[in-house]
């Protein structure tokens, strides 16, 4: 009953915070006033758009999430070290990208997304498709010389850390 | 007195760090011959080189005593944009078939993209 009645006023928790989050740091200095305003437009925000989303991951855990984030943002700046690299002395010819198809356990949009957008982010990887069924994701790879090593490590990486994040 | 020179000295870094990241994007992307191979450098490259722009202007302001955040708000929606346009130029690349032809996917008939709709139902059949 309690669960219900919160739901119903507050359709999308985490998005009701993101959302006061950003309102604070639009303000770009705090104070109460703002605080509680952007509380309300958080509230009002998904409440009033709900309909046109009715449903929402089944679980979600923040502090995981955090984790995730950190190890990500120190994934990006080693990646884009090694990128600049690849770019600035290996010679065109010796180059070898490759595609790479990553088989997905993950079910939830929401994290499929999530883990494309890591990979589009991370070492001399994009994400280029996803298959029709949704259940593979193809990946493309700057310069490698052993795909199978970036599919494991995509998989052992992000993948398992995103199950934990949506379960 | 000392805290001002370090912050000066910290801004001017992350602004050479940047703009040496920026550079590098931009070479990729005249360097590399292939349109993916090409879609690397700057939606890489750029991440860290516009994030390391803003880091400087976050330092700036925090040692001018004007404390900005909206950095951290340019970036996030950075971080979040990126790959959806990246994502759509590749779309783009296999879809026009420019780039060489990805494998067939492992557990599904065919990659979204390549996938043709249905023939028009004849009428009456359905």
């Amino acid at each position: 009953m309690m669960r219900t009645v919160f739901y119903w006023f507050l359709p999308h928790p985490y998005l009701t915070l993101l959302l006061a989050v950003v309102w604070i740091l639009l303000q770009n200095e705090f104070s109460a006033g703002m605080a509680v305003f952007g509380v309300i437009l958080g509230i009002i925000i998904p409440w009033s758009t709900s309909v046109w989303w009715p449903d929402r991951p089944k679980g979600f855990r923040l502090g995981k999430m955090l984790s995730y984030s950190l190890v990500v943002v120190w994934d990006i700046v080693i990646a884009n070290v090694e990128v600049a690299w690849i770019v600035l002395t290996v010679p065109n010819a010796k180059l070898k990208p490759a595609w790479i198809v990553v088989p997905l356990d993950l079910l939830e949009p929401e994290a499929i997304t999530m883990l494309a957008g890591t990979i589009t982010l991370t070492p001399g990887t994009v994400s280029a498709d996803l298959s029709d069924e949704g259940h593979n994701l193809l990946v493309h790879v700057l310069h490698t010389d052993d795909p199978d090593a970036v599919r494991d490590e995509i998989k052992t990486r992000y993948e398992r850390r995103l199950k934990e994040i949506f379960s | 007195m000392s805290a001002e020179i370090i912050g000066t000295y910290a801004t001017a870094a992350f602004l050479l760090i940047g703009a040496f990241f920026v550079a590098v994007g931009v070479i990729g992307l005249l360097k590399f011959k292939d349109p993916m191979t090409r879609l690397h450098a700057p939606t890489k490259v750029g991440t860290v080189g516009i994030g390391m722009l803003l880091l400087a202007s976050m330092t700036h302001s925090f040692m001018l005593a004007e404390t900005s955040v909206h950095e951290l708000l340019i970036m996030g929606f950075l971080f979040v944009t990126a790959p959806i346009s990246a994502n759509f130029i590749a779309k783009v690349n296999i879809h026009k078939g420019v780039c060489e032809t990805p494998p067939k996917p492992s557990q599904d008939d065919t990659w979204s993209t390549l996938k043709s709709p249905d023939e028009d139902p004849e009428p009456g059949s359905a």
